[in-house]
């Protein structure tokens, strides 16, 4: 396989207690730590282990969304990606017009695997990747948590909720990795000066010619209902008497 | 009249209760007439289950060898080729529907509703997003067909008793051989199903070892409970994945939920946000679980969990 093209969506850090705006917009981003959605970080690292396995000769990070996503490619790049491809959209767009560039790009770049996150951890979607393997016309492994490349093609272990399932797919493929495939790389600071000068290409989103599904508004945010903190017990048998007060036990 | 089709979740044998939570979320929807379409190799026994939920009008079979395993790539076209009667296509937000339904709505040139968590108007609905930090409503375009997954812990499993009509679909596609289903490897037990147990009492990193797990499985089996875990219990192999907890394991919803040596991060807690009663049980009190905990005992788990074993055996 020549290349891989894998995903990097830029999100509000896993860290952050996010807060909703006051007027119901969404949510607070002024100031707020952006990172690289922490599914995508290891769908890169077991795209560059395959690549140093000899399996593949190229990475290619790809970020749809504003100029600010630089720098999560950028951080991409240092971490090992050969080069990048910013898909610059301002405002919204819909997942199926997300999966209609991943689509172009990796049909523009004869791609052999595009690996993505199980989810983003922003808008929790988790579509992406199945949306992308349907109008490909290529198989989906998804919930990746072990992956094996044997010439032209992919076993993958999946977490499924009745627990590991192990299927076997043809290359080209579209995966999505789950959180124990690997453990991201550090990066270096040697690495961040190199990845300086590695390309990262810039397109307009109009230039793809895409056309995705009829959109779904989001009409307003709202914080979820809280939780109130209960009652502390001292001791086993206080435990044991608050569970029979409320009738559990 | 809205019709409804629900794609029926299941083993082969059994239904899947997330199957009764789809048609609680489709029976929200105003005038909805509800289908459930079971694919399977022979779909007689799941067929069967299916028409005795209630509010369910019509139960679709659809048979045939290579729907033996559930695979995305071979199950999708088929649920597309009958999609054209319907203006809503449901199915679970489980591992299962989550890998299906955006490929069914990909497929048809829609854009999905994710973990539909409540019905607010005809194309209208609430959903969790930023790890159920915030809830957004959205709006689905009203002229075209609406596939979404429902979040099963936010809705009820609707009730038996009905017989709804069985009746064999068509959806003589070709399908594609490039994914193919090598096997399953799941760590049974005769404990109740995680996501649907009254109960559950759940590990995290505290427990030090696989060995020392077995406090929480002992726990468990005195109250007749499930077993949950947090993800670093998870990764450091004290037990099966399939017992993760939280964003990226089981959204769940039980009666009572015992987390023991569990910090509580952002992750973990959307896990269980609708659970009843949340007991912690941590060593610091200055822990996060303590937070939305209705119960809470600071202490050393290693004495406190067989003295609470012991208490409720
Ligand atoms: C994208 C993403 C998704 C994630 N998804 C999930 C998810 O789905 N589910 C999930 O659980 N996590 C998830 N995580 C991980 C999450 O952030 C936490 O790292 C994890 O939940 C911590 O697990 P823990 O509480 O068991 O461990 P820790 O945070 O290490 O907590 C251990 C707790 O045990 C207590 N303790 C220690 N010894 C004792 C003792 N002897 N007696 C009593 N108490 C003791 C400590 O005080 C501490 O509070 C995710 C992370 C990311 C980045
Ligand atoms: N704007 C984006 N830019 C780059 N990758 C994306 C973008 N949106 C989604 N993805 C990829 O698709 C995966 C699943 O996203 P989602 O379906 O939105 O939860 C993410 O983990 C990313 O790998």
């Amino acid at each position: 396989m020549e290349k891989i093209v894998v995903g990097l969506k830029r999100v509000v850090d896993y860290n952050v207690r996010v807060q909703v705006k006051s007027d119901g917009s969404g949510v607070e981003t002024d100031g707020v730590k952006m990172s690289i959605n922490p599914f995508d970080e290891i769908a890169l690292e077991e795209a560059l282990r395959i690549k140093e396995s000899g399996a593949a000769s190229e990475v290619i990070a790809v970020s749809i969304g504003t100029s600010d996503a630089q720098q999560q490619l950028r951080t991409g790049l240092a971490m090992g990606a050969d080069r990048a491809i910013l898909v610059l959209v301002d405002g919204d767009i819909d997942p199926l017009s997300v999966a209609h560039v991943f689509k172009a790009l990796a049909e523009k770049e004869n791609a052999g695997l595009v690996m993505l996150g199980k989810q983003a951890i922003d808008g929790d979607n988790s579509q992406i990747a199945q949306m992308l393997a349907a109008i490909w016309g290529r198989p989906q492994a998804t919930f990746a948590s072990n992956v094996t490349i044997d010439g032209d093609t992919a076993r993958v272990v999946r977490e499924v909720d009745a627990g590991l399932e192990t299927i076997e797919v043809d290359l080209p493929a579209v995966m999505s990795v789950d959180l124990r495939l690997n453990e991201p790389r550090y990066v270096k600071l040697p690495d961040i000066m190199k990845a300086k000068k590695k390309p990262l290409d810039e397109i307009p989103l109009a230039d793809l010619g895409i056309a995705g599904g009829p959109p779904i508004k989001e009409l307003a945010y709202a914080p979820p209902e809280s939780r109130q903190r209960g009652v502390m017990v001292d001791d086993v048998a206080g435990l044991v008497a608050a569970l029979k007060d409320k009738g559990i036990v | 009249m809205a019709k409804v089709l629900i794609i029926a979740e299941h083993d082969g044998s059994a239904l899947n209760t997330s199957t009764a939570k789809c048609v609680s979320c489709a029976a929200a929807i105003d005038g909805a007439e509800i289908d459930i379409v079971v694919l399977a190799a022979s779909a007689a026994d799941v067929a069967a289950q299916a028409a005795e939920i209630s509010s369910v009008n019509r139960v679709l079979t659809i048979e045939r060898p290579e729907n033996e395993h559930a695979v995305t790539a071979v199950l999708a076209p088929q649920v597309a080729a009958i999609a054209g009667d319907y203006s809503y296509i449901f199915g679970p937000s489980t591992t299962f529907g989550r890998d299906l339904m955006p490929h069914v709505a990909a497929l048809l040139g829609v854009n999905q509703v994710s973990d539909i968590m409540s019905v607010e108007g005809s194309h209208s609905f609430k959903r969790p997003v930023y790890a159920g930090n915030a809830i957004v409503t959205v709006e689905a375009h009203a002229d075209s067909l609406l596939v979404a997954t429902v979040r099963v812990a936010s809705w009820p499993a609707a009730a038996g008793g009905n017989s709804a009509t069985i009746e064999a679909g068509d959806a003589s596609v070709e399908v594609p051989s490039h994914t193919r289903y090598v096997g399953l490897e799941s760590a049974a037990s005769d404990r109740p199903d995680l996501q649907t147990a009254a109960k559950v009492v759940a590990g995290g990193r505290a427990l030090g070892s696989e060995e020392q797990f077995g406090l929480i499985y002992s726990l468990a089996d005195a109250l007749g409970a499930a077993v949950g875990a947090s993800r670093a219990a998870v990764d450091a192999g004290y037990c099966p994945n399939e017992l993760q907890v939280g964003q990226t394991g089981k959204i769940i919803a039980p009666e009572l939920y015992i987390a023991i040596g569990i910090s509580g991060a952002i992750q973990h807690l959307t896990g269980i946000k609708d659970a009843g009663t949340i007991v912690a049980i941590n060593k610091d009190e200055e822990a996060p679980i303590f937070e939305v905990s209705d119960i809470g005992l600071v202490g050393d788990l290693f004495s406190i969990v067989p003295e609470l074993t012991t208490a409720l055996g």
